[in-house]
């Protein structure tokens, strides 16, 4: 039991371990263009992370967390922007706002907070609702934030971009937060809600008929990935400087989702792997897009290849395996699982004496 | 006043007709297959853009549009029935008997591929597609003006469901679907096949997304790559307000969403008008709340331990 208790309990350090020699890495050796790549990739790893908190323990699928990631991002250039720049584009602002410029740290947590408020009040609302049906609302709230920020032009500046937010987040800030993030998962998994969690996804009625009060652990889950969520938006919008609400949409949420169910939506382990490979094959297809010099011709793949791509291989991957690449499994069950394999086939084999 | 009012209904009859078509196109195939089918609004702009020539272009050569109507609905129709045939057949039959969020997940991909597949073609720009202009124009009638489309929609609307609810009570093939769609194992040891039902319900859907699409089409006179989504997250809406999986339920649900969405807009003050969408998802938010099962409920729905 104690055993089981610390494998399960070490796979966060080892993911936040592999995340840091990639850090380390591109540290060391990447030009600056691998090195933004490499910190979207610790950004995303934050979003992903915080979409499985509610949807890898829960089962029930979000469309909308990336409305939560939108409030983040504003969230963050409402606070830390210069007051100046904050006259100029969102003229709108409560007082405090517009006057205030508030430390890079503190912004992170209020960011956060609001996020989370709002994940409360949505959570309190929908998760009442039979499983798809709270799916289907939460793609309504995704549209409801697109609607609302897109409109509402003296506070966000409606659908053109907010530019010159402080870009505080550099590889070591991005890497902190993906640490930060992985841990809460992690942690989170191992407590008792979290074990409720799961046990609601695996079997519903049996878990109403243990006791287990399915509302509460849903909204438990749904708030702390909806506060991460608006962690992971805030950090991004420090990242690029820019924001505007269409990033904030479709091909956002079907990004952060294909993360999620490349690697296996049903564990930290997937999330994290999903990030990498996902990253990769886009940054790829990116690069195919802009033009490959070969011999005397550029040859160049039409802009959308990379959205159909990423579309296809999700569908292949959910319908060659249904549940990712790692399943349910955790990278410290697996190294268990070998070991265990390693131990029998030692106790096969003829001994000497 | 009075007249405004008489106008508004009008355009609500039509916009409710619309999207009880979607909805109840949704809730077949939910109804009948228990896939949540996020693609349908994608089902709904593959319609519209097979009515023009593939370019990049914004002035939009026709192509299926340029046929007299018969033909061009039959063959619009059928570009959408095999584009949804087609998705079955690669995307939901070999995800038969997942969980629903994973089927959940690969349509919202399929839409995505679908959405930028369109965008590929013809670029991101919409496109004006001048489709039976003189049914735009208006004729009065009492005092009010009234574009003959919007007759045509309700008429469509109400013969389809008309067609429909026949099709389902009185035809074999409808009772075999209705049987599928209370219990679609006890349905195949009855008899029922199976693969032959789910591939109707499947065509029937397409059918019904290629109707609304050509509506939409000579309505607004103008298709774009994302003009589905709304369309589809309304009649969504519509099908979880009536009940998921009844199909009575879907079109009232639909019919609903869409005659109170002009409502809204048309009285609601000017400042507030552009947060419309939001303030309806709200007030079906809140229905939900005080009616988790939807309007109808449908017993079998309910989890059977």
């Amino acid at each position: 039991m104690r055993k089981i208790d610390f494998i399960s309990s070490s796979t966060p350090l080892f993911l936040v371990m592999v995340l840091f020699i990639l850090a380390i890495a591109s540290w060391l050796f990447a030009g600056t263009a691998l090195n933004r790549a490499m910190i979207e990739l610790l950004v995303r790893v934050v979003l992903v992370v915080s979409i499985y908190i509610f949807v890898g323990n829960s089962g029930i699928v979000s469309f909308g967390h990336v409305g939560f990631m939108a409030i983040g991002a504003y969230a963050m250039a409402w606070q830390t922007m210069l007051p100046l720049l904050k006259k100029n584009a969102m003229p709108g602002l409560p007082e405090f706002l517009l006057t205030g410029n508030l430390p890079f740290p503190i912004a992170l947590l209020f960011s956060a907070m609001l996020a989370g408020l709002v994940g409360l009040l949505l959570g309190t609302v929908i998760l009442r609702l039979p499983s798809i049906a709270a799916s289907i609302c939460t793609f309504a709230f995704l549209m409801i934030v697109h609607s609302v920020y897109s409109n509402w032009g003296s506070v966000t500046g409606g659908t053109s971009s907010i530019v010159g937010i402080p870009t505080k987040v550099n590889l070591w800030v991005a890497f902190s937060g993906a640490a930060i993030c992985v841990i809460m998962a992690g942690l989170y998994q191992l407590t008792r809600y979290g074990l409720a969690l799961k046990c609601t996804r695996e079997e519903e009625i049996a878990a109403r008929a243990a006791g287990i009060d399915i509302f509460r652990q849903r909204l438990i889950a749904f708030v702390l990935s909806a506060t991460l969520m608006g962690f992971g938006g805030a950090l991004y919008a420090a990242f690029l400087g820019a924001i505007y609400i269409d990033a904030f949409y479709l091909s956002q949420t079907t990004m952060l989702l294909a993360m999620l169910v490349v690697g296996g939506m049903s564990s930290l382990t997937g999330a994290v792997g999903g990030v990498v490979v996902i990253s990769l094959l886009t940054y790829v297809l990116r690069g195919l897009e802009r033009g490959v010099q070969l011999g005397p011709q550029t040859i160049a793949l039409p802009s959308g290849t990379q959205e159909v791509v990423l579309g296809v291989v999700m569908i292949v991957a959910l319908v060659s395996s249904r549940s990712g690449i790692f399943g349910t499994r955790e990278l410290g069950e697996i190294a268990n699982r070998f070991r265990a394999r390693g131990a029998i086939w030692a106790r096969f084999q003829p001994s000497n004496d | 006043m009075m007249g405004y009012f008489s106008q508004t209904v009008i355009d609500a009859l039509s916009w409710g007709g619309l999207y009880a078509l979607a909805a109840l196109g949704i809730g077949l195939l939910y109804g009948v297959l228990r896939v949540i089918n996020f693609a349908h609004g994608d089902f709904i702009t593959v319609g519209a853009f097979s009515l023009i020539v593939p370019s990049t272009q914004a002035t939009a050569q026709l192509a299926l549009g340029a046929l007299p109507a018969p033909l061009l609905i039959i063959g619009t129709l059928l570009v959408v029935t095999l584009v949804a045939l087609l998705s079955d057949l690669l995307v939901f039959r070999p995800l038969r008997g997942a969980t629903p969020s994973t089927i959940m997940i690969a349509s919202f991909a399929l839409g995505y591929v679908i959405q930028n597949i369109v965008l590929l073609l013809y670029s991101s720009r919409p496109k004006a597609v001048d489709l039976w202009p003189e049914l735009n124009e208006a004729f009065g009638f009492a005092g009010l003006r009234i574009p003959q489309l919007q007759i045509w929609t309700v008429t469509v609307a109400a013969l389809l469901m008309v067609a429909l609810t026949v099709f389902l009570k009185a035809s074999s093939y409808g009772i075999e679907m209705r049987a599928a769609s209370e219990d679609l194992r006890m349905a195949r040891l009855l008899g029922v096949r199976a693969n032959r039902v789910i591939a109707l319900a499947v065509a029937l859907s397409g059918a019904l997304a290629g109707a609304v699409s050509l509506i939409i089409a000579t309505q607004s006179g103008v298709v774009s790559y994302q003009m589905g989504g709304p369309v589809m997250l309304f009649a969504f809406i519509g099908t979880i307000i009536g009940g998921m999986g009844s199909l009575v339920g879907s079109a009232l649900g639909g019919f609903a969403v869409g005659f109170s969405s002009v409502i809204l807009q048309a009285y609601l003050p000017d400042d507030i008008r552009p947060f419309r969408d939001a303030i309806l998802f709200a007030l079906v938010i809140l229905i939900l709340v005080i009616r988790p099962q939807g309007l109808i409920l449908v017993k079998t729905m309910r989890e059977r331990v």
